[in-house]
């Protein structure tokens, strides 16, 4: 079992930033998936404005990571891609908003 | 700036990272006001509201005078408002998302000047005696609401709107006496079927 990320957020997580979320892409795709019990491939593609490409590669490597679950069903003969935010997903965006806040925070008391 | 060099920096351009930062929760807060207005729109409300419509016309239908049938569609258009304020506050609830800040008051903004027109326009026309061109001015009017407030919502929202238009269009431009059949098709059928719609994919 990997060690628990969230538990060093003190010095650790202030030097280490979490790659996975730090892209726009993905970024975007879990603060969406924060707010919304699911978003389908196109509801997604389109409030982000990404490319079909661009948007399957990172919501895969976002799976990878096991931050959001994905669905495949058919509507018919139409494949249908519904998301789903993790409860590591939803961790992985407090601890990166905690970050964040920290860096601000930091430079404002220097 | 970028990704890399924000990496490889860590300590040494300070300001830089604070802006990277700051630009990076702006980017957060703005894509989850963005994507909450996503499906705000109540699949249950919109549902309820056809039902309630249903009733309400033919009621409307059976009124012996305008001023009576007026009154059936004025109440009606309390009822839905009700309708809509308490399931797209319950669905934000849901979604742990403020009414009154973020999608809803987007939704309202877009959604009540056309509106307010349509009242005004209503109470033009009934003073000039021109009552049969109400129904129809009702469902433009409704529906470009619908559209200019859906222009952030899914893609089903505002295409229901374009279908209200349409109603709209049409029935201006029809026997006076289809005013009631117009009304009953578009603020009863079509708010049941896309309310369906709605509720199936994005939830109540």
């Amino acid at each position: 079992m990997p060690a628990p990320r969230g538990s060093g957020r003190t010095r650790k997580s202030a030097v280490e930033l979490d790659r996975v979320i730090h892209e726009r892409v993905r970024l975007g795709i879990v603060s969406a998936l924060a707010v919304n019990e699911t978003l389908s491939f196109n509801d997604l593609k389109r409030l982000l404005g990404t490319s079909d490409g661009n948007l399957s590669v990172h919501a895969r490597r976002l799976e990878e990571a096991g931050y959001v679950e994905c669905t495949k069903t058919f509507r018919g003969r139409v494949p249908h891609t519904e998301y789903r935010l993790t409860p590591e997903g939803r961790r992985a965006l407090e601890r990166y908003l905690d970050h964040m806040e920290a860096l601000i925070r930091h430079v404002r008391e220097a | 700036m970028t990704r890399d060099a924000f990496a490889a920096r860590p300590a040494s351009a300070p300001a830089a990272l604070h802006d990277r930062a700051a630009d990076d929760l702006r980017f957060i807060r703005r894509t989850m006001e963005q994507a909450g207005a996503f499906t705000a729109v109540p699949g249950l409300g919109g549902m309820l509201m056809g039902a309630s419509a249903l009733v309400a016309a033919a009621l409307a239908a059976r009124q012996p005078t305008f001023e009576r049938w007026l009154a059936v569609w004025l109440a009606e258009a309390a009822i839905a408002a009700v309708i809509a304020a308490g399931t797209i506050a319950r669905k934000a609830r849901s979604a742990g998302l403020p009414l009154l800040s973020g999608p809803g008051r987007k939704f309202l903004l877009s959604f009540l000047p056309p509106v307010v027109a349509g009242a005004a326009l209503t109470l033009a026309m009934y003073r000039a005696g021109a009552v049969d061109a109400i129904p129809g001015t009702w469902l433009l009017l409704y529906g470009s609401g619908i559209v200019t407030a859906g222009t952030y919502s899914v893609r089903i929202v505002p295409v229901m709107g374009l279908c209200f238009m349409i109603a709209g269009f049409a029935a201006l431009f029809s026997p006076p006496a289809w005013g009631d059949a117009y009304l009953a098709a578009a603020f009863g059928v079509l708010h049941v079927l896309f309310g369906a719609l709605i509720a199936r994919r994005y939830g109540g």
